[in-house]
């Protein structure tokens, strides 16, 4: 079982309550990646969000710098809105990225995003939502398994590519591409047809609800003729570890005030109560919020429901101090993640 | 309070849903737990559902648009943004509950509703011209549907609001409420939808049916004047 995180970037806030700088919070994203490859991370994944509070907003951009300063961790977008992206762009991107790493720890995650500010930054129609993801999905994974530099596509979300050279192309000769899904079942059935691992952001209810999700993705790719080691479940969850559990709620529940404030302005939701966070600190609901050892045995359940290989964290939000994203990251690669590993050979 | 509208036997109810999102599946499994014949559709064919409604929803079955759209009660439960794929002659008659939002700063901006001052479900009822629309199961999470059900009579029993300008229809849907194990409260014609649309202390909160009623009258004003 692979151990990892994921961030959207978090901009700090001053005493005062006021917004710090959104170049200082890609810095600390960047820092928290450096230092989940030195404590031993398997993954780490990166925005794509447009938001202050959360301004990860180019991942390649990240990736690649990220992929200079590391050595082992594996580094993939969390996730690429490539709705209303250039698939060659994004593609191109992450390529580089895998040629600086060495090769072989670069992904690609392709989602939708769970919000849709994306639409008007680009100048995209959202009546077109369904439309762009397929056809820029289907580039993209054209791009990824062509056998050579050149590549034809045509489509309708974008012109043609008529045998014009998509380089570099990526070390190993393709890139993982996951699919991103919140948890529709039609998201599922998809993947499992495509063939392509598949990404699930559980960010609210009850996790291993998600079974029979994942049960109909991998059903539906054995009926599609799909088998083998691309046949495979990650889970995002929000979650932060700590030394003890009581510190680890007090640490993520002012972020979590502040994103649900933020958020409730926009959505008109009420202010959100201490109750609320504590109703959902526990199994079986979704946040991960913990002393490691608790955090691994959930894991390990959730793991006998979805059979995932991959659980990653977000944890930073709402202006998380770094020091307590970098605590986290430690006690998740040297304390979490040997013990799921214990746990899951003992089963 | 609506267990008087008791059907004689509702394991003959067919519940058609338009749908096999995150709200259509919940809303399938729980009405398949409630005893109904459940029926699923998308755009999609009957045959490339199969598997995704053998596993999810157990027990409802994958038909064509057409099928659902003919059962006693069909469920809405598409994007709203999607509301002119649907097909008004074939839902011309039947009881519809549209579950569906229009909820900019989740979903975007449509001119559709954008530039109309009814509520979303006045517009969805003018496009399908002679469907029994009522407004309902929209303010409630689609994992708190499955989560939050409880046996009539419990007096924390949570309360799902309807409207609708059809009374028989009304009283149709505030049965299946009813069942699906929430109280059932009649908020009034469909354009009194808007006290519990998106943004609202309906919307946003968690109620029971005293508190439902209080909150309804605290907004029949507004509701009135548009």
């Amino acid at each position: 079982m692979q151990i990892g995180a994921y961030s959207f970037g978090d901009t700090q806030l001053n005493p005062d309550g006021t917004t710090r700088a959104t170049a200082e919070a890609i810095k600390n994203l960047f820092d928290a990646i450096v230092h989940a490859d030195r404590v031993g991370l398997d993954y780490f994944g990166v925005g794509e969000h447009h938001t202050v509070s959360m301004p990860a907003s180019s991942p390649g951009t990240l990736i690649a710098a990220a992929a200079a300063a590391t050595s082992q961790i594996i580094l993939g977008s969390a996730a690429s809105i490539i709705s209303t992206d250039d698939p060659v762009r994004v593609f191109q991107q992450f390529a580089t990225a895998d040629a600086i790493s060495g090769g072989g720890r670069i992904e690609i995650t392709a989602g939708r995003g769970s919000s849709v500010e994306t639409f008007p930054l680009f100048g995209h129609d959202l009546n077109d939502y369904d439309e762009l993801y397929a056809q820029k999905l289907d580039l993209l994974l054209t791009l990824n398994n062509s056998t050579t530099e050149n590549v034809t596509w045509s489509g309708r979300t974008r012109p043609a590519i008529g045998d014009l050279a998509v380089v570099p192309r990526p070390v190993t000769g393709s890139l993982p591409i996951w699919i991103a899904t919140g948890g529709s079942a039609p998201s599922s059935a998809r993947a499992g047809r495509l063939g392509l691992p598949l990404s699930y952001g559980i960010i609210g209810g009850q996790p291993h609800r998600f079974a029979p999700l994942a049960n109909l993705y991998r059903q539906s790719a054995a009926q599609a003729g799909h088998t083998g080691d691309n046949i495979k479940v990650s889970v995002a969850t929000l979650g932060l570890v700590a030394p003890t559990k009581q510190e680890a709620i007090d640490r993520m529940y002012p972020g979590w005030v502040r994103l649900n404030v933020e958020m409730g302005r926009l959505r008109g939701w009420p202010a959100p109560q201490r109750r609320d966070f504590l109703a959902q600190v526990d199994a079986p609901s979704a946040y991960f919020v913990g002393a490691p050892d608790e955090i691994a045995q959930r894991i390990v359940d959730l793991h006998g429901h979805l059979g995932h290989m991959r659980h990653f964290l977000q944890g930073d939000f709402g202006g998380l101090p770094q020091e307590h994203l970098l605590e986290s990251l430690t006690l998740l690669a040297t304390a979490v993640k040997p013990r799921v590993a214990r746990l899951l050979a003992a089963k | 309070m609506s267990g008087q509208h008791v059907l004689s036997s509702h394991h003959d109810t067919t519940i058609g849903i338009l749908g096999a999102g995150r709200v259509g599946t919940a809303l399938a499994r729980q009405a398949v737990k409630a005893g109904y014949r459940v029926l699923i559709a998308t755009a999609k064919p009957a045959a490339e559902n199969a598997l995704l409604v053998d596993i999810v929803t157990p027990g409802a079955v994958a038909v064509e648009s057409s099928q659902a759209a003919a059962s006693d009660l069909v469920v809405l439960a598409i994007p709203l943004h999607k509301f002119r794929t649907l097909h008004p002659s074939e839902l011309a008659g039947r009881i519809v509950i549209d579950a569906m939002n229009y909820w900019a700063p989740v979903d975007g901006v449509f001119d559709d509703f954008e530039s109309d001052p009814r509520t979303s479900s006045e517009v969805v009822e003018e496009f399908l011209r002679h469907a029994r629309v009522v407004k309902s199961l929209n303010h409630i999470g689609y994992h708190e549907l499955e989560e939050d059900d409880e046996a009539a009579g419990v007096p924390t029993r949570r309360a799902l609001a309807l409207a609708g300008d059809d009374a028989d229809a009304k009283a149709f849907v505030s049965s299946f409420i009813d069942r699906l194990g929430y109280d059932a409260v009649d908020a009034g014609p469909l354009s009194a939808g808007r006290a519990f649309q998106p943004a609202t202390e309906i919307f946003t909160g968690s109620h029971t049916a005293n508190q439902l009623r209080a909150l309804i009258q605290k907004n029949r004003p507004l509701a009135d004047a548009a």
